[in-house]
């Protein structure tokens, strides 16, 4: 059973189309990276998974436990407030409401959650330290905790090395790559299509041309196209 | 300086100066809570546009007659908080736009209405201390004082129990939505609150101050402090400070009790401030 299968799925907003016939499926414990040029609509389809834009048409199924409800993610460009004051185990914390209904304060279990994420994204020592004032890497891996706070089982990573210096990235794809290793289904946008095919094991490119399969589908595709 | 204490004690032993002083910390109080969200959720303009609305309420209360306005007041601003967040929302009418209107309309037509309608001798008065909130503070009635501190009640409680779920939305919108949190609920909430709050400060400030009383705490924490939780703190403990400081200074002094909250809120902004570029080597 996939975690998500998409079926001719048509995208856009209002009666904009911007990409249509999309199909693809995504299992426990895969690493899909989707590439595409700007604008080809790589944000919107993750919004459209995450349940923030409706599909123009087409299916979005989910099983395993997975709703779209239930998925961490990590948005392109954070879209938070540049000058807001929280602190980073704020923010962390924060991942785990989508689960507490209306309870109104953390639980025991919400604390350790996010204590662990935090360690585990090794940011432990700047949970006192005020959001705003890290580095983007360091941002980076506060959302990632937080987004690993509301899911264990899939991520959506929207660029998520976008602006980070060449050493920063490495870590970030190793630590992104250590999640996978743990079980954790990834899903990444990025443009770094020599990285996607380092890491992932399915890749999805769209734009002027659609492409879903496995990772070694597509490079033996990309390099009949460049013989 | 012994008449200016026995000034104050003498006015301490006046239930309405006592009344004044608890409605005006509780408002204070109130005021301030939601002042982070309001500023950062880009909604100070949804408190403007409710505050005018208000105004506009008032008028009519005033011309119908009614001895209580609170509870109609309450109910057409809450009534218009719903609508404007509808708005907001709606890409087709620009949001800004359709606030704008609302507001401006219903400030022209409050007065209007003022104009046409009212019986009072002082007209120009009554609509100063409308827009100003002037004097109004020491003459409330009871009725006045036990809406204010239940209303107050609710919004703190409202707070208290919404905390999380409030820096959720107001940190980012998308995540809270994605991961299954109730946003639009909250937003809903959110905007119901404010309108609250802009009917019970409008006794303390008039309607044309409250953005000040609302956003000024918010805007001096946020200089100094980091996390959302001491931000939250800190501009309540400034909102009440100063809400007492000022109303004494009005009552003291005879100024008029909003614009010098106000006056005083705004010094304590400048102090933030300065002391928020020593501490952070001006980075803030
Ligand atoms: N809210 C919106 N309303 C209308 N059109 C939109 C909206 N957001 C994006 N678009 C359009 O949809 C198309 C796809 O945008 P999208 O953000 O999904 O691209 P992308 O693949 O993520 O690009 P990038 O690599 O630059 O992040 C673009 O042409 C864009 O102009
Ligand atoms: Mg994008």
């Amino acid at each position: 059973m996939p975690q998500i299968k998409c079926t001719d799925l048509s995208l856009g907003y209002g009666s904009q189309e911007i990409l249509t016939g999309l199909s693809f499926e995504v299992n426990a414990g895969d690493y899909l990276c989707i590439v595409g040029e700007n604008g080809s609509g790589k944000t919107t389809l993750m919004k459209t998974l995450l349940g923030l834009n409706k599909p123009l048409s087409g299916s979005i199924e989910f099983s395993d436990g997975v709703t779209s409800r239930k998925i961490g993610y990590l948005p392109q460009q954070t879209d938070v407030q540049r000058d807001f004051p929280a602190s980073v185990q704020e923010i962390v914390l924060s991942g785990c409401l989508g689960r507490d209904g209306f309870r109104p304060f953390y639980s025991k279990a919400d604390k350790a959650l996010a204590a662990q994420n935090m360690e585990r994204m090794n940011i432990t020592k700047l949970k006192k330290r005020c959001y705003r004032e890290l580095s983007g890497g360091q941002q980076q891996r506060v959302l990632l905790a937080r987004a690993l706070c509301a899911t264990e089982k899939i991520l959506l990573l929207d660029e998520p090395v976008a602006g980070l210096d060449p050493k920063v990235t490495a870590d970030m794809y190793e630590l992104i790559d250590s999640l996978n290793k743990d079980g954790v289904t990834i899903i990444m946008i990025s443009h770094d299509v020599d990285k996607a095919v380092q890491y992932a094991s399915h890749i999805l490119h769209i734009g002027s041309e659609l492409f879903f399969g496995t990772r070694d589908e597509y490079i033996a595709k990309e390099g009949a196209h460049h013989d | 300086m012994t008449d200016i204490f026995s000034t104050l004690a003498f006015y301490l032993e006046r239930n309405f100066v006592v009344n004044a002083l608890i409605v005006g910390v509780l408002i204070a109080l109130c005021s301030s809570l939601l002042g982070v969200t309001l500023v950062l959720k880009r909604y100070s303009f949804i408190g403007d546009g409710l505050s005018h609305v208000a105004f506009g309420a008032m008028a009519v209360a005033a011309v119908v007659g009614l001895t209580n306005e609170m509870p109609l007041v309450l109910v057409i601003t809450v009534i218009s908080a719903v609508l404007l967040l509808r708005m907001g929302k709606n890409a087709k009418i620009k949001g800004d736009a359709a606030i704008a209107m609302i507001s401006v309309g219903s400030l022209a037509i409050g007065y209007l209405l003022m104009n046409l309608f009212s019986t009072s001798s002082n007209l120009s008065g009554d609509v100063c201390s409308t827009l100003f909130g002037s004097t109004s503070i020491l003459t409330l009635t009871s009725f006045d004082v036990w809406m204010c501190i239940i209303l107050s009640m609710i919004v703190v409680l409202f707070f208290i129990l919404f905390y999380n779920k409030i820096f959720s939305v107001t940190f980012d919108e998308s995540f809270a939505r994605a991961t299954g949190q109730k946003a639009g609920l909250y937003n809903l909430l959110i905007a119901i609150v404010i309108a609250v709050i802009i009917v019970v400060s409008m006794q303390l400030v008039g309607s044309l101050l409250i953005s000040a009383l609302v956003i000024f705490p918010a805007l001096s924490a946020m200089r100094v402090f980091k996390s959302f939780k001491s931000v939250t703190v800190c501009a309540a403990i400034v909102s009440v400070i100063s809400a007492l400081i000022g109303l004494l200074t009005s009552i003291l002094a005879g100024t008029p009790v909003g614009s010098t909250i106000v006056a005083v809120d705004i010094v304590v902004f400048i102090l933030f401030s300065v002391i928020g570029k020593f501490t952070n080597g001006g980075k803030a």
